[in-house]
């Protein structure tokens, strides 16, 4: 993190990104821990790491702006406001979930604030995140789409696919690839025979800052808030590469034996929250008793969306008929 | 009533629909300047310009993805694949997004899309080019598959379609393009989905068939009823939802059926109505179903030998002496 002659926000700002990167956090752990209880069924993608993508990222939004996301999407839907209830509901599978159980974690929604859904097959976003922005083109609204995908996209034909016409016919759409490293379990000089993602972009004629830190809340933010601007002015797509990491598995079901303890260590000494955090006690914004106060709200919140989730009743199996068709 | 040709039919729709929704706009490859593969937008660029008339690259799954994203945006996009062999790369989002993202959202977002795309063969295409493969679609729960035979039911399922809050697969044929026929000069013409056309009627054996099969199917009712067999012929149009109560209902007068389809015999249309004769009418029956269906092979493409692969008059006739 650069460091900083004088604060950025205001302090409530800081504090506002550290309380949604912790919640962000907390609520991952607190999903986890309910995979192994087996309340959770199904792959469960932790986003544990990534924070500060999701959360500088999606400051950069209004409300009428529109995110699309991959199956590791918790954070982007938290970040988006998306109630922690109606997403721990729809990871147990209750109908007071956010797609009443029928999508679990790979596919949240919510529509009000713009979340037009986790996808789960790889790159399988980019394309509806090409048609969403030229459905604000079309429709001549200033609605900017937040496109994220992981580096395992960029070999999937969809991704090139939808970088040329975003760039083609000049749609407000930004393309953010959250660079782990892995797609799945192979590493990215396994299965990518570029250098960097981001090179991409000139190639389609489409605007880059490059790779930027995705550990870094603010960078991202910056970058985004440029590029989000950019398409709202008219002056088409943005690609970013954030380099990030996932300090956890693929899924729950991930025994890792794909890297190294000594490269996961190095990682969580670049901990996006851990960053933050020393950022603002620099910066004399964060006490010991500012952790402690943040903390214990967000286990409120976080135990009362499982408190919710177990008290949400499952659909009765005839309402599988339901929303086939609209 | 007017007479015109199926091409002239969906031409005349879109532009309707254009007409008369601003949100409507058309994308596909060569749909502009070129005019359209089979030139059913011949004239549109000029007339709506590029920003709705939208000439595409040659990428499928975008834009079909594109049709989704710009469907739950709320504009109405109308998407051209110029043949449904193409289909197959555009799949991922027609198969895993665009029929899913309703039931997946919980009844949040929906899709209303509409893909026109071009199966069948008879244009010594060869076997990437001239696959009839409707059935694959009408697999699958939370799309709609219909596929008109002729110039009015285009219209009236068109129509339907565009309606729709869901995706619909809008199946036409390369060779019906030039085929002529009766339109209804009522604007407020619709063909509901799930309701079969009783195309002919008879009483001795039913003919159970959809798009340009249903001509086929007409031809050898004609020879039929020369020789004393009156076949009734039912014209599916849509293939999901299908009207099995069309079906049954026929079956039950005439205790004889035949299936007439230009794709594969194996996991076919033909199966799916097989089957749902054996579940609804089984007793009625006085022989075996029939299924005529185009030759388990990859189309050929020398003419002879395809048209030896795609079934004819001669083949139904033959299906429906198989059953005396």
């Amino acid at each position: 993190m650069k460091v900083l002659t004088k604060p950025k926000m205001q302090k409530s700002e800081y504090m506002d990104f550290l309380r949604q990167m912790l919640l962000i956090r907390r609520f991952e752990e607190k999903a986890a821990e309910m995979y192994m209880r087996g309340k959770i069924g199904g792959f469960l993608h932790l986003y544990i790491g990534e924070e500060a993508i999701a959360v500088g990222s999606i400051s950069a939004l209004k409300p009428q702006d529109y995110i699309v996301s991959h199956y590791r999407e918790h954070g982007h839907a938290l970040a988006r406001g998306m109630e922690p209830r109606r997403v721990m509901a729809e990871l147990f599978g209750r109908s007071g979930g956010s797609s009443k159980g029928k999508g679990g974690s790979m596919h949240l929604f919510d529509a009000e604030r713009g979340f037009l859904g986790g996808y789960a097959i790889v790159g399988g976003m980019m394309p509806i995140a090409v048609g969403l922005g030229l459905g604000a083109q079309r429709l001549g609204n200033d609605s900017v789409t937040l496109c994220f995908f992981g580096d395992g996209a960029v070999n999937e034909g969809e991704f090139h696919e939808s970088l040329n016409l975003a760039a083609l016919w000049n749609l407000p759409v930004v393309f953010l690839c959250e660079n782990n490293g892995y797609g799945m379990g192979s590493p990215i000089q396994d299965t990518f025979a570029g250098t960097d993602i981001f090179r991409f972009a000139p190639v389609y004629g489409m605007n880059t800052p490059g790779k930027i830190d995705g550990m870094d809340v603010f960078e991202v933010m910056d970058a985004t808030k440029e590029a989000v601007d950019r398409a709202r002015r008219g002056q088409g797509p943005t690609f970013i590469e954030a380099k990030t990491y996932r300090f956890r598995g693929h899924s729950m079901a991930d025994p890792m034996v794909y890297r190294k303890k000594t490269e996961e260590e190095e990682w969580r000494n670049k901990g996006p929250i851990m960053r933050l955090k020393r950022h603002m006690e620099e910066l004399g914004f964060l006490s010991e008793a500012d952790i402690q106060a943040l903390e214990a709200q967000i286990e409120e919140i976080v135990n009362d969306s499982v408190e919710f989730a177990e008290s949400s009743p499952v659909l009765p199996p005839e309402a599988v008929y339901d929303d086939v068709y609209a | 009533m007017t007479s015109v040709t199926y091409r002239k039919a969906i031409s005349r729709v879109l532009q309707e629909t254009l007409d008369s929704d601003p949100r409507a706009f058309i994308m596909g490859e060569d749909i502009g300047t070129y005019e359209g593969a089979y030139a059913v937008t011949r004239g549109f660029l000029d007339k709506y310009g590029p920003e709705r008339i939208k000439d595409t690259p040659i990428s499928e799954s975008v834009i079909v993805g594109a049709g989704i994203g710009a469907a739950m945006s709320g504009a109405r996009p109308i998407v051209e694949l110029m043949t449904i062999n193409f289909s197959l790369l555009a799949i991922d989002q027609i198969v895993n997004s665009a029929a899913k993202l309703h039931y997946m959202s919980g009844g949040q977002v929906s899709v209303p899309l509409v893909i026109r795309t071009v199966s069948g063969g008879g244009n010594q295409l060869a076997a990437s080019h001239s696959q009839s493969l409707e059935g694959w679609y009408a697999h699958v729960p939370g799309l709609f598959v219909v596929a008109p035979s002729t110039p009015s039911d285009a219209i009236g399922l068109f129509r339907t379609a565009y309606r729709d809050p869901n995706t619909v697969m809008f199946i036409e044929h390369s060779l019906l393009y030039g085929s002529r026929g009766q339109i209804s000069d009522d604007p407020d013409f619709t063909i509901p989905f799930g309701e079969a056309d009783v195309k002919r009627a008879g009483d001795d054996v039913t003919i159970i068939t959809y798009s340009r099969m249903t001509h086929v199917a007409l031809a050898a009712a004609g020879a039929l009823s020369d020789e004393g067999i009156e076949a009734e012929v039912i014209d599916l149009r849509s293939l999901r939802p299908m009207d099995t109560d069309a079906i049954v209902r026929s079956v039950r007068k005439t205790s004889r059926a035949v299936v007439v389809e230009e794709g594969w015999k194996p996991m076919g249309i033909g199966a799916e109505v097989s089957a749902r004769i054996m579940e609804n009418a089984l007793e009625y029956l006085d022989a075996p179903v029939q299924r005529v269906a185009s030759l388990d092979v990859p189309m050929p493409y020398a003419r002879p030998l395809e048209q030896a692969v795609m079934p004819d008059e001669s083949r139904v006739i033959e299906a429906v002496h198989r059953l005396f």
